[in-house]
């Protein structure tokens, strides 16, 4: 488990996060939503501790990471993956140099035994024959899937997504969201994820945090979400007139 | 740059980055720093020669001015210049690209310091591959000069020959090869530092990358007046 406590943040004058607390749930799809602005990725990087945080503090397990140096904190980086919003995958590298490029750097297996492991993730990912390839021959969509194959590689057990559906079809995004539901469930991670696909919350949000104007607004579930008469709320998730429908028709 | 000198997660992971980066800095830049190397060596000759007017003045003198004026000033300085500009730009561009596109973010993540695994293999290479790349120049211009002042009739041959070898000192060599170790670690420091700290999308790497060629430039410059002044003057 996740624990977010009063967390602020500002960037010179601007403030970023004022005073945000929530919780994120172990074996769960854990979905911050907001307007784009609102603070939804500098709540993650705060998280993650690519971001310190003025106030406030974030605890993995009850272990107080944001009191940690950067050596403490390097065996919780290591239970931590995170699919980042373009993939982030090493251009020099192929993909299944960039699977195994954490197996390198945090184990001692043999060769064998690591392209085994990379042959595994990237199966989980349904990805196949795709080894040899580079970040630049391969589809935006595969290049997500590369990046989850990469983030669980160390069988992380927290996974952080920043909008893994941006820039991609419908058909796509609910491909990886189902795949990240799955890796949630079979893996029992703490997964995290950033978005603001309606799709996503309605699909596999089981647990969801509202993001409005640097404060948590609402936090609930999907069901919460249908009934909710938050205002702010109400105009970020039904905002298209396909969720308008949807909610008409509750 | 206190990053630079924490202990590597891994060092076999480190000395594969070093290998790579020995290759992409040395092998890389060869081809540039022999035709730099050759035709300065020609100018250096053809320059003296002509500036020479007193008659009692050797001719062989040439061959002592251009070899001196090679290893002391002209490959250190110059050759390193040249290599700012090529591996300068090309550090702090990789870099900042990795920057802009998160891919630092996913190595803090993973718990690896970025600025180690990315800058020290640079630094290290650099300052393991520039000497010689320095002492291929040196052997480059002064064949160069060489061939141009037999090509084009001003010295003889066996003048210039004469005067490479008159008067050797060999401090010199040792003196160049302080400056290029001072000013590799300047290139790929100054130019990691540009590019770590890039932020934007591709007109910011741009800058940075021309920011890390005129910093280093501007450093090689200074650094080379004060090590001349430190250790000859």
């Amino acid at each position: 488990m996740i624990e977010i406590k009063n967390i602020s943040k500002h960037f010179g004058e601007k403030k970023i996060l004022e005073d945000v607390s929530c919780t994120f749930e172990k074996g769960k799809v854990n979905l911050i939503i907001g307007q784009s602005g609102s603070g939804k990725t500098v709540l993650m990087k705060c998280s993650v501790g690519l971001f310190e945080v003025d106030k406030g503090a974030v605890f993995f397990d009850g272990r107080n990471f944001s009191d940690m140096s950067f050596i403490e904190r390097k065996p919780i980086r290591q239970e931590i993956g995170m699919v980042f919003q373009g993939g982030a995958l090493f251009d020099s590298q192929t993909v299944e140099q960039n699977v195994m490029f954490p197996l390198n750097m945090f184990t001692n297996q043999t060769y064998k035994e690591k392209l085994d492991r990379v042959n595994f993730c990237l199966n989980r990912v349904n990805l196949q024959n795709v080894n040899h390839l580079f970040p630049s021959e391969i589809s935006g969509g595969m290049k997500k899937r590369v990046a989850i194959a990469r983030a669980i590689s160390m069988n992380p057990k927290y996974l952080f997504c920043d909008e893994p559906n941006s820039g991609l079809d419908p058909k796509t995004s609910i491909v990886i969201d189902n795949l990240i539901k799955e890796i949630t469930e079979e893996f029992q991670t703490t997964t995290v994820i950033n978005t603001h696909d309606m799709n996503s919350v309605t699909e596999i949000g089981e647990k969801i945090v509202f993001i409005y104007k640097g404060k948590k607004w609402w936090e609930g579930n999907y069901h919460d979400l249908k009934s909710a008469d938050n205002q702010e709320l109400n105009d970020f998730v039904f905002a298209t007139k396909v969720m308008k429908h949807m909610k008409a028709s509750l | 740059m206190k990053g630079l000198f924490v202990k590597p997660e891994k060092f076999k992971v480190y000395r594969r980055q070093v290998m790579h980066e020995l290759n992409s800095i040395g092998v890389g830049a060869m081809g540039i720093v022999i035709l730099t190397s050759v035709f300065m060596g020609a100018v250096i000759t053809i320059q003296t020669v002509y500036n020479i007017v007193n008659p009692f003045v050797q001719l062989y003198v040439v061959g002592v001015v251009t070899r001196d004026s090679i290893i002391i000033e002209f490959a250190p300085t110059i050759i390193m210049l040249v290599l700012a500009g090529k591996v300068g730009s090309g550090i702090a561009s990789e870099i900042g690209t990795m920057r802009v596109t998160e891919q630092i973010d996913a190595l803090e993540i993973m718990g690896i310091n970025s600025s180690g695994y990315l800058t020290l293999p640079k630094v290290v290479a650099a300052m393991i591959i520039c000497p010689f790349v320095v002492l291929i120049s040196m052997f480059a211009g002064i064949v160069g000069g060489w061939v141009a002042g037999e090509a084009s009739g001003v010295i003889p041959s066996a003048d210039y020959i004469k005067g490479i070898q008159d008067q050797f000192i060999p401090f010199n060599i040792t003196f160049a090869m302080i400056k290029t170790v001072v000013f590799a670690y300047i290139i790929t420091s100054v130019s990691s530092y540009h590019g770590f700290y890039t932020d934007g999308g591709a007109l910011e790497v741009g800058q940075s990358s021309t920011k890390a060629v005129v910093m280093s430039s501007i450093l090689i410059l200074i650094f080379d007046y004060i090590l001349t002044l430190l250790i000859l003057a």
